[in-house]
């Protein structure tokens, strides 16, 4: 079930650079498989090279059991989306979609059902005959999928497909692509920098940096529980104590950060005494309050004085950046009605910031 | 008016359709040759294209009629290019024989071939049709190349590789998406090699001799050599009617096409859209 796409140590050097650094992953049949990196880290080029348009130096590519490693991308079925859509400019849209159809020599009336069909389903079957220079962008996005699942390929390859969107129609071609992987029950393989498309899509995640996989998770694995302070830090917003762990004390362990308090944490993998760690602590997991938490709480959590330092208003919440032991931290907080309620706070305040040990994530330091 | 009943001569037909003839096979083989040429030098590193690009222009540097001169020399009936002739008319030869008999009545009518049999010790390259389309195709051949690279410059080339995606073999992309991608580009290209190439007179003069008289070498003589103004201008506009015909019919046809696409478009929509609103 689980190696329906397999690449197998695969390798891909440019000159003395090497984008693709012996990558083995396994892709299941039907999932929505997303690779995310920040630019330059060779998800492009792991895409490129399933699609047939750059050779491996090393490795091998299977798709279904066969190696597709030396195949020419037309005789793969699989079929990319394009970052720029690349739509054929000097066809309709109705030509655009059965190009593919066209080249299998299928029968007239079968190409003319699927692509009708096809239309239908994306809503552009009043747009059919217009050329792409005619389409907006999110029109020119749903051509270029509707072309690329018209023939049912095994694999759907989207290179970066929403980068050139605004953030509205995004948001709305996210839903439709969900929609769409519901409906055809085809694999997805998304390539994306942008961690909120890849967490909202996708059924795993493959965190790419620098040419190597980092982490191979589901969306709220990959959040809540990074394997390394890359992943950590690409994924969302966080805060780092670099620390030595100096005590155990049953599930928890103690952190000495230079010139920090003591910080207590969840020691989930059973770490030593002596281990160094980068600890993670979400912005939206830190609390700031002008009053310390109330003593039987206080206890057993990390509470530590501190000063506000910035306030950035972001609308769905308020950023705090706060300096406590000569570390900048930086905490969000949503607004609403309740918190109305309490003494606002402004620069230069003194504040208590407090979180729980459970919900800092420590990374061991090699 | 005069003048033109004097063009009833019956040579003149003959000569405007050979004129015709050679231009479009000069035509023909300068793009057969730019479109590969343009293709390579547009996908070639940024800094290599200006170098290509340069040294395609680097012949414009030599006076045109001096390098018609050289090609003299390289066609001299001793020459290595006078032993290809001899190969390419075998090989035309052995082709033709091959055609239907209908066909090869054709070609003959048009004046592709001759319908003699090859005569070694006659068969000079120098002084041959041959001549002035090889020596024409390699003067034009630039401004051919230029027109294609800019548009194909201009073309985005992951275009292929969608079509290569999608499951085109490679010269299958080459011919539906690059060649109607750079459209603008060839069609300038044929206008800038036919034009000329049907004014051209020095090319077929020096290389052509006797076998080879086009309009151009016509209005030459009638102008130059018999200081018959009136009937020279008369030929130039003949020359320029038969050029325009053609193209006037070719943009009718144009606008046609358009119409009947428009008309298409509508039904087609028509018919998406029956029941699906």
């Amino acid at each position: 079930m689980n190696d329906f796409l397999v690449f197998d140590h695969v390798t891909k050097r440019f000159g003395a650079m090497t984008a693709v650094n012996d990558v083995s992953l396994s892709i299941s049949k039907g999932e929505f498989f997303s690779l995310l990196g920040p630019s330059g880290c060779g998800k492009t080029t792991l895409l490129r090279m399933l699609g047939g348009f750059e050779r491996p130096d090393s490795g091998r590519i299977y798709l279904e059991g066969k190696d597709i490693t030396d195949l020419p991308p037309n005789q793969r079925r699989i079929h990319t989306v394009f970052q720029n859509y690349a739509l054929f400019p000097t066809m309709t849209i109705w030509d655009n979609i059965a190009f593919s159809l066209k080249l299998a020599k299928k029968p007239k009336a079968e190409i003319e059902e699927a692509v009708d069909n096809i239309l239908e389903m994306i809503q552009l079957s009043d747009q059919a005959w217009k050329y792409p220079s005619q389409l907006s962008g999110g029109q020119k996005q749903r051509v270029a999928i509707a072309r690329a699942l018209v023939d049912r390929p095994s694999v759907l390859l989207l290179d970066e497909p929403l980068a050139a969107l605004d953030l509205k129609l995004r948001q709305h071609m996210l839903i439709e692509l969900d929609t769409i992987h519901d409906q055809v029950g085809i694999t997805f393989l998304y390539v994306t920098h942008d961690q909120g498309e890849a967490m909202s899509l996708s059924d795993r995640i493959a965190v790419i940096n620098k040419g190597k996989v980092e982490q191979l998770d589901g969306p709220a694995k990959i959040y809540e529980a990074p394997a390394s302070r890359f992943v950590a830090s690409f994924i969302g917003d966080t805060n780092f104590f670099e620390g030595e762990i100096t005590a155990i004390d049953g599930d928890y362990c103690y952190l000495a950060v230079d010139g920090f308090p003591q910080i207590k944490a969840f020691n989930d993998k059973s770490l030593k005494v002596g281990q160094k760690v980068d600890l993670s602590v979400r912005p939206e997991k830190i609390r700031v309050t002008l009053a310390p938490p109330l003593p039987e709480k206080g206890a057993s959590i990390n509470v530590f004085p501190s000063t506000v330092k910035d306030i950035v208003y972001q609308g769905v919440y308020t950023k705090y950046w706060i300096e406590s032991s000569g570390l900048r931290i930086a905490a969000i907080k949503p607004h609403s009605r309740f918190l109305l309620d309490q003494e606002p706070i402004t620069w230069n305040d003194d504040v208590f910031v407090w979180w729980h040990p459970d919900d800092g994530y420590m990374v061991e330091v090699q | 008016m005069d003048t033109w009943r004097e063009l009833v001569d019956p040579d003149y037909p003959a000569i405007v359709w050979n004129t015709l003839r050679i231009s479009f096979e000069i035509t023909v083989w300068c793009i057969l040759l730019a479109l590969p040429c343009a293709y390579a030098i547009a996908r070639m590193p940024q800094r290599w294209r200006a170098i290509i690009a340069g040294s395609i222009m680097l012949p414009f540097w030599t006076s045109f009629v001096v390098r018609v001169f050289a090609w003299k020399t390289m066609l001299h009936p001793e020459g290595w290019l006078q032993s290809c002739y001899f190969v390419f008319l075998r090989v035309r030869a052995w082709l033709f024989d091959w055609l239907p008999g209908f066909l090869q009545d054709f070609f003959v009518w048009l004046g592709f071939a001759g319908s003699g049999p090859i005569d070694p010790a006659s068969s000079t390259i120098l002084d041959s049709e041959a001549a002035v389309v090889l020596v024409s195709v390699y003067s034009f051949l630039p401004f051919a190349i230029m027109p294609i690279y800019t548009a194909a410059e201009k073309f985005d080339f992951s275009l292929l590789e969608a079509a290569r995606d999608l499951g085109a073999r490679s010269f299958y992309a080459f011919r539906k998406i690059f060649i109607p991608g750079i459209r603008q580009g060839v069609v300038s290209a044929i206008l800038m090699v036919f034009i000329p190439a049907i004014g051209s007179y020095v090319i077929p003069q020096m290389l052509g001799g006797t076998n080879c008289v086009l309009i151009g070498n016509k209005i030459f003589m009638r102008a130059i050599q018999n200081r018959n103004i009136p009937h020279a201008s008369a030929l130039a506009t003949l020359m320029a009617v038969s050029v325009l015909v053609p193209i006037a019919i070719a943009m009718w046809w144009k606008k046609r096409q358009d119409a009947i696409g428009r008309k298409r478009l509508e039904e087609q929509t028509a018919r998406t859209m029956v029941g699906r609103v």
